[in-house]
């Protein structure tokens, strides 16, 4: 091969996008309640939130596919969304990978490679495609057109589309929604490794944290219009802003606790020491995150819990147990310890750090 | 979490919330839209206007004698072929889409045959072959010796038969549709709960296909109250015909308006009752398109449905193409000549013209509507495309009368200021014709377009903007190489139906300009039935086009 193109590399580091509290909203109904964070050149970040929750919304406002009516967009230091003005999509350089890919059925796959690439010689256009598929991995399937490839393949076509003509940014709605448990993961990796190379500014937006955590450095997790937390992967599982973050990442039950004297935390399972809300003083009701994990398997505890479900996972059970109260909580257990249904089981805590949230007068 | 139904950024998108670059275009493909819409609206404003200020002594006429006669004669003709065609296509439908017997797979496809012959063709070989004078009847009372009592094939009966075999297709195909997708399971859950076979027909099979049935009925009913040709060769007086003996052996246009705007309210009737019944479409999907549960008739009762099928087919299609056949080989020594090349290179330009401008203002109307979701523009399309709903002779009146003031305002001027004959410019000029064709088969373009014009996603489109394609470079590039197929058929199936129209040819065609259609009308009025045969093989053929589209469309399915 020879060399390949160089895309003009931007000074890493730097914010590429800049989303500045913006509001969108379609017909009166306000979707995106004032959203902002930063992302750097050559990270990778990703929206995440349950459906509805304005995701879909934000990614094609940067996209230029739909106006802000507040705030800002910046993109390499350009303003380029405004209430009443919008940048149109094509002044952007900004690539898009679509949930149904949107690969152009008429046009072979070399084609549709080359459909951004206007205004480039014929050689390096050619070259280019070329690249670009290898890259994706499919660097003999130039000729065929997009109905003879699997779900996958198509993926990695939009992929190589996308990227053809050097965007600032690139934009994924949903990529892998349309594709199996199994190859979702793996071509999230295998994504991951191809952005990475080409030292592309990326933003995804998902449903799927298995997917975020994969791809992205950077998480926001968005509720309601809202984003609630923007952070990494290991700080949204183990430090959670709040109980939504906490409920929608990864598994886990909130116990209830009251904070004592010396900092710590009651609860029917014992006392724990960690983080307490600020304006929680001595006698402040709380809620204690507990992740499965954070619950041991201990022949020798005299903390007893009855197994009330199981769910076999491989390397591990994850055990539902039923405390003496009544109350549930979830323990992560080496398979080997095969318990029935009803038997009851040694238990300890195995925290690091607590993670606790107030309790509203109204939740009681 | 509430799922609210966020319209995922596709719809609803205030278009003026910015100033975008194509706001330009906005104005544009509204205008276009509506333009289209006017074709049709200002015929039919024409007709029904003669309603509002109707000349006292012609109502008065019209009213007395005409009417009530034409009435009981469309309403008994309008039962009958409503009854002809539901028992016809829906029995069918059933045994080739829910049952198996011998001869099934050719059958389904077969069935639709009927639809390539125009009904007037099977028209006049039937009343040909059975009229008093001909083969049948005389070979009767030869091998009689006498007179032979036989009821008339000229009657309502005859016309009843006729038209059921030619429009059974319609309730053929839809509901052959519906049972497709119903499979057997609802009629196996039916079983389950303790009813029989013929009852679980009735009560779940049936009721389930109903909009389906209705469906294809209207289409048929709609057909029955635009026919021309057939009842014409029936003498069997309707609407159509006497549209055409007030205006051109009275030669009475405004009478012709009034009879038309009769007409056009029966179909309004009609077309009120068939948005009733579509309404329900939506929610009668039950179950996956499944083959291989099937009712399986054996022995006399697979032979006995292979033997209706057979004969429907017979009678339908096979008999009349075979009868043309001999009659083309008896004349087509003396008939193929210049004159009939004549008739055949205008029915293909009409064709051929009609055919591409459809297709055009089909593009133009689906392109608006992706673009602008206004309801103004969304309603435009509806009304542009209600054309297949109007009878020809009404859409011929309709354009004819306005053209014909044009005409007149225009010589008036011409002889005031210039002092010049100019006679007739508009009427009786492709320019009245091609607008009645372009809007009676508007509808039969729309439709293929605009499913492919919806296979296209939003995301297409997105995806060629922020390559920076966009406006007609995006037409260009992506739309049109996408809606290729469409617009193929669309012309074709315009080009067939315009190839086989009658009543419009025959009452605005400039002078001449006859057409095999035309020809097949004048040659059945004065009984030479044999020499009507040449021209409508050519029909036949043609017909035989959109028919292929159809069966291919249902295997791909």
């Amino acid at each position: 091969m020879t060399d390949p193109i160089q895309c003009p590399v931007l000074i890493p580091g730097t914010p590429l996008l800049e989303v500045k509290a913006i509001r969108q909203g379609y017909a009166g109904q306000e979707v995106v309640k004032g959203l902002s964070f930063n992302l750097a050149q050559g990270s990778i970040g990703c929206l995440l939130g349950p459906s509805g929750c304005g995701k879909t919304t934000v990614l094609r406002g940067i996209a230029g596919f739909e106006p802000v009516a507040g705030g800002e967009i910046v993109l390499n230091g350009q303003p380029v969304s405004r209430p009443g003005f919008m940048a149109p999509p094509e002044r952007r350089r900004v690539g898009m990978v679509f949930q149904d890919y949107a690969l152009f059925p008429h046009l072979s796959v070399g084609d549709n490679v080359a459909f951004g690439l206007q205004g480039w010689g014929r050689a390096e256009r050619k070259l280019r495609v070329a690249e670009l598929l290898e890259v994706v991995g499919l660097p003999d399937s130039g000729k065929r057109y997009p109905h003879e490839l699997s779900g996958g393949q198509q993926q990695r076509v939009a992929l190589a589309r996308a990227l053809a003509p050097c965007p600032m940014l690139l934009l994924l709605d949903e990529p892998f929604s349309s594709l199996d448990v199994e190859l979702r993961e793996r071509l999230g990796l295998e994504v991951r490794d191809i952005l990475k190379q080409q030292n592309t500014t990326a933003l995804l937006v998902t449903h799927d944290q298995h997917e975020a955590f994969a791809i992205a450095d950077e998480i926001g997790v968005m509720d309601q219009g809202v984003l609630q937390q923007w952070d990494s992967a290991y700080n949204l599982y183990h430090r959670p802003a709040n109980r939504f973050v906490a409920d929608f990442i990864g598994d886990g039950v909130l116990v209830p606790g009251t904070v004592r004297e010396d900092g710590r935390v009651e609860t029917e399972l014992g006392v724990l020491s960690g983080e307490i809300p600020v304006e929680c003083k001595a006698g402040c009701p709380v809620d204690v995150l507990l992740r499965p994990d954070d619950v041991v398997h201990d022949d020798a505890s005299p903390m007893q819990a009855e197994i009330a479900h199981k769910a076999f996972r491989g390397a591990d059970i994850l055990y539902t147990l039923r405390l003496p109260s009544g109350r549930r909580i979830l323990s992560l257990v080496p398979s080997h310890h095969n318990h029935a249904y009803g038997e009851l089981i040694g238990i300890r805590l195995a925290v690091d750090h607590v993670v606790a949230f107030r309790r509203d007068k109204a939740r009681e | 979490m509430k799922e609210k139904p966020v319209s995922a950024g596709d719809d609803a998108l205030p278009s003026s919330f910015i100033p975008h670059p194509s706001s330009l275009l906005f104005d544009g493909w509204r205008l276009a839209a509506v333009a289209i819409a006017l074709l049709i609206v200002v015929p039919l404003t024409v007709v029904l206007s003669s309603l509002l200020s109707p000349e006292r002594e012609e109502w008065g006429h019209l009213l007395e004698y005409v009417l009530p006669g034409l009435l009981a004669n469309t309403f008994r003709l309008a039962l009958g072929v409503g009854l002809g065609v539901t028992l016809l296509g829906v029995s069918l439908a059933w045994l080739t889409a829910a049952c198996d017997f011998p001869g099934r797979r050719f059958f389904s496809w077969a069935l639709l045959l009927p639809l390539a012959v125009p009904a007037y063709v099977t028209a006049f070989v039937y009343v040909a072959l059975l009229d008093f004078t001909g083969p049948v009847q005389t070979w009767l009372r030869e091998v009689a010796g006498g007179p032979v009592a036989v009821p008339p094939i000229r009657s309502a009966g005859g016309v009843i038969g006729v038209m059921s075999l030619a429009l059974y297709p319609y309730v053929y195909l839809l509901a052959r549709n519906a049972f497709l997708t119903q499979g057997c399971r609802a009629l196996e859950a039916a079983q389950s709960l303790g009813y029989g076979r013929v009852a679980g027909f009735f009560k779940v099979a049936l009721p389930m296909a109903r909009p389906w049935i209705m469906g294809g009925l209207m289409l048929a009913l709609m057909e029955t109250l635009a026919d021309f040709g057939t009842v014409a060769v029936f003498n069997y007086d309707t609407f159509t015909t006497a549209i055409y003996k007030t205006w051109f052996g009275l030669f009475s246009l405004q009478g012709a308006s009034q009879l038309a705007s009769v007409l056009i309210l029966l179909v309004f009737a009609l077309i009120a009752a068939e948005q009733l019944s579509r309404r329900r479409l939506r929610y009668t999907q039950a179950g996956r398109h499944s083959r291989a549960d099937r009712i399986v008739l054996s022995g006399t009762a697979g032979w006995l449905s292979a033997a209706y099928a057979a004969l429907v087919l017979a009678v339908g299609f096979v008999l009349p193409v075979w009868q043309l056949g001999v009659w083309t080989a008896q004349v087509a020594a003396q008939d193929f000549d210049a004159r009939y090349l004549d008739f055949l290179w205008h029915s293909l330009l009409l064709g051929g013209l009609a055919a591409a401008i459809t297709a055009a203002a089909a593009l133009v109307l689906a392109y608006a509507r992706r673009q602008r979701r206004d309801a103004f523009t969304q309603i435009a399309t509806r009304v542009a495309t209600l054309g297949y709903a109007v009878p020809g002779p009404v859409l011929a009146v309709g354009i004819v009368i306005p053209l014909a003031w044009f005409d007149r305002q225009l010589a008036f001027l011409a002889k005031d200021w210039l002092g010049m004959e100019t006679g007739l410019l508009l009427q009786g000029t492709l320019l009245a014709m091609l607008p009645a064709y372009l809007t009676r088969f508007l509808a039969v373009g729309y439709n293929p377009v605009d499913s492919a014009m919806q296979r296209i996603t939003r995301s297409v489109d997105e995806a060629a903007r922020t390559f920076g394609v966009s406006g007609l470079a995006m037409l260009r590039r992506v739309h049109l190489p996408m809606l290729r197929g469409g617009l193929l058929s669309a012309a074709a199936l315009v080009f067939v139906d315009v190839m086989k129209e009658m009543p419009i040819t025959l009452m605005t065609r400039p002078f001449g300009w006859d057409t095999l259609a035309v020809r097949i009308f004048e040659m059945t009025s004065e009984g030479e039935w044999e020499r009507a045969a040449l021209p409508a093989v050519a029909l036949v053929l043609a017909g035989l086009l959109p028919i292929a589209l159809l069966v291919r469309q249902s295997e791909r399915a």
